[in-house]
């Protein structure tokens, strides 16, 4: 091969890499216009009445001119939502430790942890409105709870997963368990314990959201049976999309945290 | 004089190993004996081999010696002092390096000083020093995923040494490296150790590894473990791979080979 073929021959790979990067960024984008322009469209062909199917414009129309009403209800989920996912994160990492250290509190609470798992805890929702009342509480404690269990669970496999001869290495250097614990088991289980937090975040606004179907008087889920009822569909579709919102905002604020605070394995390659 | 106090300061110390046992309690209930009575006396500053088939209980007697595996009976002594727990003037190699990947080779390497509460920066030029001899300088900032897996095992070589052990424990080593970088490392291991002069005890499943390098090469017998052979290498140092063909490499090859044939680990072919 002479020196200008395989010139040519690198443009044409380096060309090939270039425009596959340039597909891959793409093509989440291109999905998501797709569906929303076949959503838009679908109306019209299928000959739906709003009240069956507003299009993304119509809700988007009404988040803009209604924003004071949702953003007062938004501000009563998040706050259930934080406050339960919160409380789940504390907690249920406390519970994995105990677990981790105490084969006796292993014993005793890991059974009645995975008996708890199976119930549905959505049903839980009309008895705490008769245990905890209509306001605050509730809610929070249904966020919390269904937060709780992958937080606890996926900590404890982050524990777990530490191989003896790693603690061997750190015990030989003269370190406490104290020092081992922090110089490395809290280190190796933190992608562990950010999985189960990333988890936990987003049943949590779940669970705040079902706590508001159940008995409220604020919040989007009360926002949305109240639109229901009235047959405001674009008012119930525009508190869906902010529920979203919440959900994938969470989440990735959790996302921004895990990038600061655990070291990424690919980020060194 | 202050250089005869730094050789001090580097030099070996003595292992005193008395009627060491150790013994297994298994699931039902019985006992397992792992390690016969075992009696050794280690001079400062001498390399010493151990070679012997899997399971014949060499690792256990590191570990005990390491201070990571209780004792069932007898006593080991180091520089005087009965190992109880993990002794400060000891640094132990595994099998694999067993480095953090999350710290840099820097920070790996000065994890001992960190958990024995040690400035961190009074130890930064001697971590540089020991990069460099062992041809990793200017690697200090890497993480261990962008590292071979020969230079990360002398990145473990570099955190046993760097808090100046008198005695240095390493368990096989070389035993997950390629042929060739373990021909390499060898070599360079004996060149540190020449430096440091410090005491070595070595586990090796390979007689030609325990011979190149050693003062001295026990042979253990397979299970329960026993010293069969105590075989002094007279040979000068530095010793390089052209000693292997003298007559004397290979008779001390051949007496430990003739050990292993009447324990049935190898056959007479």
């Amino acid at each position: 091969m002479s020196e200008a073929q395989a010139e040519r021959e690198r443009l044409r790979r380096a060309r090939g890499r270039t425009i596959r990067r340039v597909t891959e960024s793409l093509a989440a984008p291109t999905l998501i216009i797709a569906v929303l322009m076949l959503w838009q469209f679908s109306r019209q062909l299928l000959g739906l009445s709003v009240f069956i199917l507003p299009t993304p414009l119509e809700i988007l129309e009404r988040i803009a001119t209604d924003y004071k009403l949702l953003a007062i209800h938004s501000l009563v989920t998040i706050v259930e939502t934080l406050a339960g996912f919160v409380l789940a994160s504390v907690i249920g990492v406390a519970t994995a430790f105990a677990i981790f250290y105490s084969r006796l509190f292993e014993r005793a609470v890991y059974p009645l942890l995975v008996a708890m798992q199976t119930v549905p805890k959505v049903a839980l929702a009309p008895l705490l409105v008769l245990y905890l009342g209509y306001d605050f509480a509730p809610k929070c404690f249904l966020a919390f709870i269904l937060a709780y269990f992958p937080i606890v669970i996926a900590t404890v496999v982050g524990l777990k997963a530490l191989d003896s001869t790693m603690v061997n290495l750190v015990r030989s250097m003269g370190a406490s368990e104290w020092q081992t614990f922090f110089k490395l088991r809290l280190p190796y289980a933190l992608p562990s314990i950010f999985g189960g937090l990333k988890v936990g975040i987003s049943l949590a606004v779940i669970g705040a959201v079902i706590g508001e179907y159940v008995a409220a008087e604020r919040g989007l889920g009360y926002l949305q049976l109240q639109a229901s009822s009235q047959f405001d569909t674009v008012l119930s579709f525009a508190a869906l999309v902010i529920i979203s919102v919440i959900g994938v905002v969470t989440f990735w604020a959790l996302e921004i945290c895990e990038k600061r605070v655990v070291f990424q394995r690919e980020a060194a390659r | 004089m202050t250089s005869a106090n730094t050789v001090s300061q580097r030099s070996g110390v003595e292992v005193v190993i008395k009627n060491v046992t150790k013994i297994y309690e298994t699931r039902d209930g019985n006992e397992l004996t792992a390690l016969e009575p075992v009696n050794i006396e280690i001079a400062a500053g001498e390399f010493v081999a151990i070679v012997g088939p899997s399971g014949c209980g060499k690792s256990t007697l590191l570990g005990m010696v390491a201070g990571i595996l209780p004792i069932s009976s007898g006593n080991i002594n180091i520089d005087g002092q009965e190992v109880r727990r993990p002794h400060p003037k000891v640094g132990v190699v595994f099998q694999t390096d067993l480095l953090l990947y999350w710290r840099t080779v820097v920070d790996n390497i000065l994890l001992p000083i960190e958990i024995k509460g040690r400035q961190r920066s009074a130890h930064l030029s001697r971590v540089d020093d020991l990069l460099s001899q062992v041809g990793l300088a200017g690697f200090g900032k890497k993480f261990p995923s962008e590292l071979s897996g020969g230079m990360r095992q002398r990145v473990a070589i570099c955190r046993a040494l760097v808090q100046e052990p008198g005695l240095l424990l390493m368990d096989e080593p070389f035993g997950a490296l390629d042929a060739l970088t373990r021909e390499q490392m060898i070599v360079d291991l004996q060149t540190m150790w020449q430096r440091l002069n410090n005491t070595v005890i070595f586990i090796t499943h390979s007689i030609e590894e325990a011979v190149f390098l050693a003062d001295r090469v026990l042979v253990m017998s397979p299970r329960p473990g026993r010293i069969d052979l105590d075989l002094r290498i007279d040979l000068d140092r530095p010793r390089t791979w052209k000693n292997r063909a003298e007559p004397k490499f290979f008779d001390f090859m051949v007496q430990i080979r003739q050990i292993f044939e009447t324990r049935g680990v190898l056959t007479k072919d």
